[in-house]
């Protein structure tokens, strides 16, 4: 076998390995601190107050710092590779605005007291819903799809949506302006296993999914044209992998609200340490988001206990500064491609 | 006996410039050169036959079956292009160079097999950038991206290879070093090869036919002596030029005269 495929080998069994060790320290760390050993004893006791802690609180947070962190990473990686921008990240193309406004609408509007809480996840998707399909629609340009078009389209919705959402903030209650504040700032903390559920099962499908679109992605990286005379339908492959991977960060935000950073941080750690190639970068991808969520999360929710930390104050300062940390040491000059 | 490439009666382009009616035919083997003034047509004719622009009337054919037909990944197994603009980026010349193998792999085959680096290896000696292989294409100079840009289309096995201005931006050394690897190519393999060049010698000393466009038009074709002739130059390029016999080669050999001596000659 070629040395670069034992390359990647070795580099997904050390994240899965990582994950793994991650996972369990999240299960075992918290305000009452569990012994990892001793978590399949209880896990398979299944009584007592540890085994609450684990199977209702943590273990729940976990799955969903996997999905949401591999979910952002892997949009991140994709929405990159079809912008060929270092810059993109689900966040640029006003996903999350148009999620922060349809949630706060539904806050302003007090649905949640008419329908229930499921409400703000579903009003935070149809919110990235609606302007998924503007920046796609309007990046068209005369049936064709333009990725810089569509960019642009991006940010200026994600800047209208933020100011509509401030006018929507000034001038509600300071009830629901805290509400509006507390979903922005993001949070692993669901109750709803079902919603979890939905979100892990949407994150693991397109992750699959993904993996038969390397070849595009991979030949995207020496450009449009160069990639269709290489055989590859270009427009129809960047259409859907636009749509799943913008789909994939609408559901990740409208389940945890806005989680900054995971999805620019850390798919360019992984080409850094990897290399580009789409075969090894959208699992490190998508593995190595799970991993730092997790981390983030549980820094998050011990560091000033019994009190919690927004988990994206977390993402921004512990990404940055690693992210700093890494490029200035690579030798390796970095280019986005 | 049927083309091997057969324009027929083709447009395309867009809506300020088309490509009118053309006609042309080319033989398996053959090495023909589309010259021709900028924007008389030259790009238009190959995003015409890659399929990149549509065919307005008219049609492209490959062995008898038209490219229109093929899909994507069909069409990228007969028919490899080396564009002028190459794509410098953190990609390495061994994984820039096995891309061609892209066409080849079937649906589900993740990885390249051994039998896919031979290939490419193969290809990356050719064209002397094998010790190049664990560089970065944006490391590597310009002449050496042109030849991993080569090895990469010669890669995918084609029948036809495509080149834009291959050597364009480049010194002497590298057009002849490119321009002699492209004719071994062309003699040794049997490799059909159809290139826009920009500069009229290297055109007559290096294509066994060529094409000279004109405003979305065929204004000539034919052997280089044929088309290379001063009334045609003067005609499509407005541009004052002798054309004489290169001694060693016998091909034609244009030269430019500047416009004070032209003068001097006048008023002489």
């Amino acid at each position: 076998m070629h040395k670069k495929f034992i390359r990647w080998i070795t580099f997904i069994s050390t994240l899965i390995l990582l994950l793994i060790i991650t996972f369990l320290v999240g299960l075992s760390t918290g305000e009452i601190d569990i012994s990892i050993f001793e978590i399949p004893k209880i896990l398979i006791g299944k009584e007592g107050i540890e085994y609450t802690i684990i199977s209702q609180i943590r273990l729940p947070r976990l799955l969903l710092g996997i999905a949401v962190g591999g979910g952002l990473s892997l949009s991140g990686a994709i929405l990159q590779g079809i912008y060929r921008n270092p810059l993109v990240e689900p966040y640029t193309l006003g996903i999350s605005g148009g999620a922060a406004f349809g949630v706060a609408i539904a806050i302003v509007f007090a649905l949640p007291l008419a329908f229930g809480s499921f409400i703000l996840p579903v009003a935070g998707f149809l919110g990235a819903f609606i302007t998924i399909f503007l920046v796609y629609f309007l990046g068209l340009r005369q049936g064709e799809i333009n990725v810089n078009n569509m960019l642009l389209i991006g940010v200026m919705i994600s800047f209208v949506s933020s100011a509509a959402m401030m006018l929507l903030m000034a001038v509600t209650t300071s009830e629901n302006l805290h509400s509006i504040i507390f979903w922005m700032m993001g949070s692993l903390d669901e109750p709803k296993m079902s919603l979890i559920a939905l979100t892990l099962t949407i994150s693991v499908i397109t992750f699959i999914l993904s993996l038969f679109f390397s070849r595009p992605l991979n030949a995207l990286r020496i450009g449009e044209t160069n990639a269709k005379h290489l055989g590859i339908n270009t427009v129809a492959s960047i259409r859907i992998l636009f749509i799943i991977a913008s789909l994939l960060a609408g559901a990740c935000v409208a389940a945890a609200g806005v989680i900054g950073f995971v999805g620019l941080v850390i798919p360019h750690l992984i080409r850094i340490i990897a290399g580009s190639d789409y075969r090894i970068l959208l699992p490190g991808s998508f593995l190595g988001g799970g991993i730092f969520l997790i981390i983030c999360d549980t820094i998050a929710r011990t560091i000033i206990s019994p009190n919690e930390l927004p988990i994206g104050v977390i993402t921004g300062i512990a990404g940055g500064i690693m992210f700093i940390v890494i490029l200035s040491r690579s030798k390796s000059n970095f280019k986005m491609s | 006996m049927p083309a091997f490439l057969k324009i027929d009666d083709f447009s395309c382009g867009y809506e300020k410039f088309v490509l009118k009616h053309i006609n042309f035919k080319m033989e398996r083997g053959e090495l023909t050169g589309i010259v021709g003034p900028n924007g008389s047509g030259k790009t238009t004719l190959f995003r015409g036959i890659t399929g990149e622009l549509e065919a307005k009337e008219g049609s492209v054919s490959l062995n008898e079956k038209t490219l229109q037909s093929m899909s994507f990944k069909e069409k990228a197994k007969h028919l490899a292009v080396v564009s002028q603009h190459i794509t410098a980026t953190d990609i390495k010349v061994e994984d820039y160079v096995l891309m061609g193998r892209l066409p080849h792999r079937k649906k589900f085959q993740f990885f390249e097999t051994p039998h896919d680096y031979r290939i490419a290896y193969e290809y990356m000696k050719l064209t002397n950038v094998y010790h190049l292989k664990d560089k970065f294409m944006s490391k590597i100079s310009g002449g050496e991206q042109q030849l991993a840009n080569i090895a990469r289309a010669l890669t995918q096995q084609p029948e036809l290879l495509l080149l834009d201005e291959p050597t364009s931006h480049l010194d002497i050394t590298h057009q002849v070093q490119i321009l002699n690897l492209i004719q071994k190519l062309n003699q040794e393999m049997q490799l059909s090869v159809l290139m826009i060049i920009h500069d009229l010698n290297l055109a007559g000393e290096y294509c066994d036919y060529l094409i000279m466009l004109n405003d979305g038009k065929i204004h000539r074709k034919g052997l280089p002596e044929e088309v290379l002739n001063y009334k045609d130059i003067e005609d499509v390029y407005k541009t004052v030029v002798v054309v004489k016999e290169n001694p060693v080669s016998k091909k034609p050999a244009v030269f430019l005269v500047s416009e004070k001596i032209l003068s001097n000659e006048k008023s002489s």
